[in-house]
């Protein structure tokens, strides 16, 4: 079985800050990390190559840095990594990059099963894996905590609100997965030595014919309006003294605040 | 001079890192109280590859340095003392292999422990054998195409968990130093039993147990190094296992300074944080201090042994100083955290517990005082 699996590189999103003037995040002196929940959807697939045998191929589009989320990837155990680094991709919203990894999967050709992360913690959509199951026009699972798959069959648990639902889907097939299917492995350190040392292959849009006019800026119709972070919490107002003392006190600051008592 | 990791010891390192932050310390004080073996943890570090880093990738390690091994293992002791102590006791039995064992010994025992599908021990100590190591009594007679081994080793770590042992005993007692022989004694062989498990003042985990021979036969071919010559492979495994437990004892000291750091800033008292107040200062400052010279000493050990010097001086440096340093640490560290400091919600008082060991351990401070006195009344009498 050929395994895909779509991972995104993310700032690590604790140190995330946004640049008021362009609205864009600095990620300058930031820590990059995979998409956590990709590494969700990387340990399904090795888990699927460990039962049945199958070849792992991690894809990921993004600048040239991202290529360390791919060798980590490599270091979790993937066979192959493929970048899609192009300066036309600059500007991808969903739609944009779901038709980028759609052309990327038509270039690798005979892949039976794609594997993604439920969303991004950055732009936390969750329109690319369902954006790329219909640019291939196969069937799609999202929200999988478990994946099986066996003669050209995938059956999937979808997590849902109150409820399991176990569906059924023929091969190929996208499937989005959640936090909660698996434990994501800590690679060894002979995969890290040899991840290190891969070879990782570059495509660019014209590799993969792609139309550039469905491309990065061009190709995205999203209008980001304006990013800014929340608003930071400012201290409260601390009470000291007696019961009484701190109930008369609230009570005021909550009038004063134009409630009715 | 060049105090840099290079790229493949920065990658494995911060893997390394990655994997005892988010698997061995949040887990590290219930690995602790739950007094047995931690075998979760030491199937992981066989998962890793950690379990064999210097050993060459020819009998299934990682083919790194020492230097390599020391760094992790500080990581790992930071992270889990317990689970640190299993992988520098580990060592004890690989690195007399690695240095004396031939081709077939590293065939049939070097790799399972390298891969970590086997862990090993070493049993050097005995009721009446500690700092004066040549005073072994446990007798191995050759019979045939065997030894018979008779006696009692004590205080093993990894005992009963661990599958290959390097034993050392006296082949011709008359001889003392110069008559004793290494042999490796697998688990299960007939004859070689467990005895009593030590119960300590800390590492509940840790198993020190005693290994009782009794007509114990283990063939001519596991004999380790020649005949008689076993006090020169246990001595050269103690100059390794030193650098382990300096390792052991630097990764201790650095969980207590950085457990003591952070409650510094958070515990207020006056209307301040009591990081502002000098005397708290001064203990981070000379802990930090500490900490940092202990490591260097370590691995500048480590580092000669990579480069083949002579380092028996070294690393009875590295372990006197990093073990004496693990206790004032962990010492400081509970006093920076008063009244909790010693309750057990927080680790540092197990740390202070811990930090004991060191300086008993592979050679008492004293026998390292002895090992460096002997080096330096010698080197400098001109």
């Amino acid at each position: 079985m050929n395994i895909v699996v779509c991972i995104k590189q993310v700032p690590e999103s604790t140190e995330v800050r946004v640049d008021p003037e362009t609205n864009a995040l600095i990620r300058e002196g930031v820590k990059s990390i995979i998409n956590p929940v990709d590494e969700n959807a990387i340990e399904a697939a090795l888990q699927l190559r460990e039962a049945r045998g199958s070849h792992v191929t991690v894809v990921s589009m993004g600048p040239p840095q991202a290529e360390e989320a791919l060798r980590q990837a490599l270091a979790m155990g993937a066979d192959e990594a493929i970048l899609l680094s192009d300066p036309g991709s600059r500007g991808s919203d969903t739609l944009a990059t779901s038709y980028a990894l759609a052309q990327i999967v038509r270039k690798i050709g005979d892949v039976d099963l794609i594997l993604c992360g439920k969303q991004a913690i950055d732009g936390d959509t969750g329109q690319v894996g369902p954006g790329l199951a219909e640019r291939l026009g196969i069937p799609q699972v999202t929200f999988a905590i478990s994946v099986e798959a066996e003669n050209g069959k995938l059956t999937a648990r979808r997590v849902l609100d109150d409820f399991y639902e176990v569906i059924e889907v023929k091969l190929p097939a996208v499937v989005t997965v959640v936090k909660q299917a698996n434990d994501p492995r800590h690679p060894s350190m002979r995969n890290v030595l040899k991840a290190k040392r891969a070879e990782i292959t570059k495509w660019t849009l014209a590799d993969l014919d792609a139309d550039p006019k469905q491309a990065g800026f061009d190709g995205s119709p999203t209008q980001v309006v304006r990013v800014w972070p929340p608003e930071k919490r400012s201290g409260g107002r601390k009470l000291d003294g007696s019961a009484d003392a701190i109930a008369d006190e609230l009570a005021k600051a909550i009038g004063e605040m134009g409630l009715e008592s | 001079m060049d105090f840099t990791f290079n790229e493949d010891q920065q990658a494995v390192l911060d893997a390394v890192k990655e994997f005892c932050d988010e698997e061995l310390a949040p887990r590290a004080q219930e690995c602790d109280e739950a007094g047995k073996w931690p075998a979760e943890n030491v199937e992981k570090l066989a998962e890793l590859d950690l379990m064999g880093i210097p050993v060459g990738e020819e009998y299934g390690g990682l083919g790194m340095d020492f230097l390599t091994w020391s760094a992790v293992g500080e990581e790992l002791s930071r992270a889990c003392t317990t689970t640190g102590a299993v992988f520098g006791a580990h060592m004890l039995a690989l690195a007399p292999i690695m240095m004396f064992g031939t081709d077939e010994q590293k065939e049939k025992f070097l790799r399972p422990l390298a891969t970590g599908e086997k862990v090993g021990a070493f049993g050097l100590t005995e009721p009446g054998a500690g700092s004066d190591a040549a005073a072994v009594a446990t007798k191995a007679v050759e019979d045939g195409d065997h030894y018979v081994l008779n006696g009692t080793k004590i205080f093993i770590s990894n005992g009963g968990e661990a599958e290959i042992y390097v034993i050392i005993t006296t082949t011709d007692p008359a001889r003392g130093a110069r008559g004793m022989t290494a042999f490796v004694v697998e688990k299960d062989t007939p004859g070689f039993e467990f005895g009593k498990d030590e119960k300590k003042m800390a590492f509940a985990s840790l198993p020190n147990r005693e290994l009782i021979f009794t007509d114990c036969r283990v063939p001519k071919e596991n004999v380790l190094g020649r005949r008689n010559a076993g006090f020169l492979v246990a001595m050269r495994t103690l100059g390794v296992g030193r650098i382990g437990m300096a390792t052991g004892a630097v990764g201790l000291a650095r969980a207590a300074l950085e457990a003591a750091v952070p409650y510094s800033h958070q515990r207020h008292q006056f209307d301040k944080p009591i990081s502002s107040f000098q005397a708290i200062q001064f203990m981070v400052a000379d802990m930090a201090t500490e900490v940092d010279c202990a490591r260097l000493l370590t691995w500048r050990a480590a580092w000669m042994k990579d480069q083949d010097m002579p380092f028996e001086k070294e690393a009875a440096m590295a372990k006197l100083y990093a073990s004496e340093v693990a206790s004032r640490v962990a010492t400081k560290a509970v006093q920076i955290f008063g009244g909790y400091g010693y309750t057990r919600e927080f680790p540092v008082e197990r740390y202070m517990r811990e930090a004991k060991l060191f300086e008993i351990v592979e050679g008492t401070s004293e026998v390292q005082r002895g090992v460096i006195a002997n080096h330096v009344l010698r080197e400098l009498n001109k």
